[in-house]
């Protein structure tokens, strides 16, 4: 580790319009140290990284790489610089197989000009290899876990001996498992001098892995700390501006009658399931990635066919064939993947929220729209959300503001049941702390909230009990309040019984 | 907690790519290709002989009221994301059902609902094949379109049943209040559709199952309804524009309508539909007919050879919608970037 930096961003400023989206930013990377980028959605990390590489252009400020002034006009040249990205979504073809993706764009060729698969194979899994990974090459990517599809992409740069590696979220979609195995390979690529870049929003996990944070807000640079130095709640003041205060305090709530009742529910591979929201009560799915919280949600709302079992609401037995008869039952559901299953990314807010109550907001079939209007005007005020963003398309929102959106449309249904499926994924700091509070007015209000987290501490500080899930099945009940994490990551990963020591256990 | 709410308008555009500070995007939906429409036509009356007189636009009117009604019905198809390639037999299928029903004695206000029932129930075995076995609507419509092109053949034996007094041929040939009645019955056509899409929750699951089919399910839409449905609506236009053409025509022509789906789509993507689903105007729809129609006619007055016009008129549907396509995508030469390659 030397002195002088490998890559330096000196004052680097972008316009979008009138939109100053980086004002005279700072930032500096060392070879072989793990630098983490945080902010808020639209702090102008993800504008920052665009610009490294090379997707857009700066409008002012430079980029010094080893001392030099350096120009990157494209993502080629990013790539001739060393400088390589693993995105959020990943850009492979998932059709063709791992090694056919690796060697994209330059395939090797046999004597007569044809394609040599064999060496396209044993490159591949030299390049794997490189990066301690045995994954099959033959196999089409598709078929591989997220996480192991990443390794692809880290692997493919590697391969191109990349000097800068930038991961933003990288563990968003990892199991525990494949997020450890992501971590020693950080370790190792920077024990061999490359210089990483991590954004991420998970506190602990950047506490894990970083030497130094950087924080941007508002598109303009607010400081840089060695992570010895600095505490998550300094990160999150300079972050959101102020402090926070604890993210996940509420008052104590009271529980009711039992609202959604839920006994042997089986579907593929899951179950039987029996469960209980009371009135007034946010309970929290918990478990691994793949435990069945997801199937469980989604059997219970009737959009994937159960086998076995009855659900009930307020004591009435509701036997929904599909979403539409469970909403009409007072089901509402805010799926995990927002961008895919929840949302209508091209389409307005208003026609976002209003979807699901053009029911009751329409006579003989013809909405009436200044009362619809006006009802989301009203639900978009209740989650602050600004209302001249009504019109805007969905996808113009930052994570946080579309998670809103989606929340709405159940507050405008005033669905009795709300099961929210990772509600806070993707979710900015200042955002997320709503989410929270409206949860808790949620359930204060009488609904029965089910909420499912991967996020260890937000599940046990947001809910009243915890289930925890492995293998299809609830293996464990637990008061929330005296639930600690090591004990459901004991059940969850069925180690119960023995400390499982786990501190990050949070992103399984 | 009001220092929590984030301005939108200067938090959204830094995450994602940004948007110019004039949207063109946003003003061509509303008005582009209108523009286009009123350039083409001022062009027309200044160097067309003839072109701005009253019988000729309405003979504009009359010519583009077949294409025309077949876009609307499409219009619902493209807006959920499929495709309807069958429409063009269909129209021939319905009109010769009608002629053969008036000849055997059936009123013409029965002979014309017979044909668009024609219609409307080949669109339910596209509708029932696309919804309920989730097969691909190109190739279920593209099989249909065979189908239905030699069940038109069959029963006409392969020649045309000509009808002098075919007692429907009004809707074809008729006048009321000097407006021909196809215009007429295109008008009805589009204000129904417009009420439709623009009005009721139907139009709006329309939308919705175009937009996102899966989180439309899961908002409650009943998604496969809603696609059965959009298929009927375009097979009943499509039966209502074989009556059309067959009144016309005072007979039932086995060729009916062949090629005409895909003046339709042109129609329709001219209008600013798109064809991935979820966005598009009627209105569009009725504008992107004009202005083929205006442009067939144009040029005919002009005197230009048919082979020619067909050049014309390809390419001005690939200039629409290369405009179209530019929407979707940040202008690199109004920010001087480039783009990613």
């Amino acid at each position: 580790m030397t002195d002088e930096p490998l890559l330096r961003l000196e004052d680097v400023t972008k316009r979008f319009g009138v939109t100053l989206a980086l004002d005279h930013v700072r930032f500096d990377l060392k070879a072989g140290e793990v630098h983490a980028l945080m902010g808020e959605n639209g702090a102008g990390k993800s504008t920052l990284m665009k610009i490294l590489s090379g997707n857009i252009q700066r409008d002012g400020g430079r980029i010094v790489m080893d001392g030099r002034p350096i120009d990157i006009r494209s993502p080629l040249d990013a790539r001739a610089h060393g400088i390589a990205i693993i995105h959020q979504e990943l850009n492979a073809i998932p059709a063709m197989t791992v090694a056919e993706n690796l060697s994209l764009g330059r395939e090797p060729r046999t004597r007569f000009g044809t394609l040599d698969r064999r060496r396209v194979l044993r490159d591949a899994r030299e390049k794997l290899a490189r990066i301690g990974s045995d994954i099959d090459p033959a196999q089409p990517l598709g078929s591989l876990s997220v996480g192991m599809q990443q390794m692809v992409e880290i692997a493919r740069a590697v391969s191109e001996d990349a000097r800068v590696l930038v991961l933003d979220e990288p563990t968003a979609a990892l199991s525990r498992a494949e997020a450890l195995q992501l971590y020693a390979l950080i370790g190792q690529m920077r024990s061999n001098g490359v210089g990483l870049i991590y954004i991420s929003h998970r506190m602990e996990e950047v506490w894990q892995l970083a030497d130094r944070v950087t924080v941007l807000r508002d598109g303009a640079y607010v400081g840089t700390g060695a992570m010895g130095e600095l505490s998550p709640e300094d990160v999150v003041r300079m972050m959101v501006g102020r402090a926070m205060g604890d993210l996940y305090d509420h008052a104590p709530r009271e529980a009711g009658d039992v609202v959604l009742a839920v006994e042997g529910l089986s579907g593929d591979g899951i179950g039987p399931v029996d469960l209980e929201v009371r009135s007034g009560e946010v309970v929290c799915m918990a478990g691994l990635i793949g435990s069945g919280r997801t199937e469980v949600a989604r059997l219970i709302f009737g959009a994937d066919r159960r086998s076995g079992g009855t659900v009930a609401i307020d004591g009435t037995p509701s036997r929904p064939a599909d979403p539409h008869a469970a909403i009409a039952d007072g089901i509402g559901m805010v799926p995990e993947d927002r961008k895919d299953q929840g949302l209508f990314l091209d389409h307005s807010v208003e026609i976002n929220v209003a979807i699901s109550s053009l029911d009751r907001f329409s006579t003989a079939g013809v909405v009436r729209r200044a009362e619809a209007r006006k009802t989301v005007l009203e639900e978009m005020g209740r989650l602050h959300l600004r209302k001249n963003a009504i019109d805007l398309a969905v996808k113009a929102l930052s994570g946080g503001n579309q998670q809103k959106a989606a929340l709405a449309r159940w507050l405008m249904r005033d669905s009795r049941v709300l099961i929210l499926d990772e509600p806070t994924r993707g979710v900015d700091i200042g955002a997320k702390r709503e989410i929270y509070e409206l949860i808790d007015a949620l359930a204060r209000a009488g609904k029965a909230v089910l909420v499912i987290s991967s996020d260890l501490p937000e599940a046990i500080g947001i809910s009243d009990r915890l289930l925890v899930m492995r293998e299809g099945r609830i293996v464990h009940e637990l008061s929330s309040d005296r639930a600690t994490e090591e004990e459901v990551m004991a059940y969850a990963t069925g180690t119960a019984g023995r400390a499982a020591g786990t501190s990050h256990g949070a992103e399984a | 907690m009001t220092n929590e709410t984030k301005p939108l308008a200067t938090a959204a555009p830094k995450d994602s790519e940004g948007r110019p500070p004039f949207d063109f995007a946003k003003w061509w939906d509303r008005v582009g290709i209108l523009m286009v429409l009123i350039a083409l036509v001022l062009l027309m009356s200044l160097i067309a002989p003839n072109f701005n007189r009253v019988d000729n636009l309405l003979n504009i009117a009359r010519s583009i009221s077949v294409n025309a009604i077949l876009a609307a019905g499409l219009t619902f198809v493209i807006l959920t994301g499929g495709i309807d390639l069958s429409v063009g037999s269909i129209i021939a299928v319905s009109g010769v059902v009608a002629v053969v029903l008036a000849i055997a004695g059936l009123p013409a206000p029965l002979a014309v609902l017979a044909g668009i029932g024609v219609g409307a129930l080949c669109g339910l075995v596209n509708g029932a094949l696309t919804a309920y076995l989730s097969l691909a609507p190109f190739i279920v419509t593209l099989g249909t379109m065979t189908f239905l092109r030699g069940l038109a053949y069959t029963i006409t034996a392969g020649q045309p049943i000509v009808s002098s007094d075919l007692n429907f041929k009004g809707i074809g040939i008729g006048y009321l209040f000097g407006v021909p009645i196809p215009v007429i019955v295109m008008a009805i056509v589009f204000l129904i559709a417009w009420f439709l899409l623009e009005r009721t929750r139907y139009g709006r699951h329309v939308y919705a199952v175009g937009g996102n089919a899966q989180a439309a399910r899961l908002a409650g839409v009943r998604v496969d309804r809603v696609t059965l449905s959009v298929y009927v609506i375009g097979g009943a236009c499509a039966g209502l524009a074989g009556v059309i053409f067959a009144a016309r025509v005072i007979s039932a022509q086995p060729t009916a309508g062949t090629g005409y789906e895909l003046d339709a789509i042109a129609a329709v993507v001219l209008g600013g539909t798109s064809l991935a689903g979820g966005r598009g105007r009627i209105v569009g729809t009725l504008i992107g007919s004009v202005i083929l129609g205006v442009l067939s006619t144009g040029l005919i007055l002009l005197n230009v050879p048919f082979f020619t016009q067909l050049l014309i008129k390809g390419v001005v549907i690939i200039f629409a919608v290369a405009i179209d396509g530019l929407k979707t995508r940040p202008l690199p030469f109004l920010r001087g970037a480039r783009r990613a390659g």
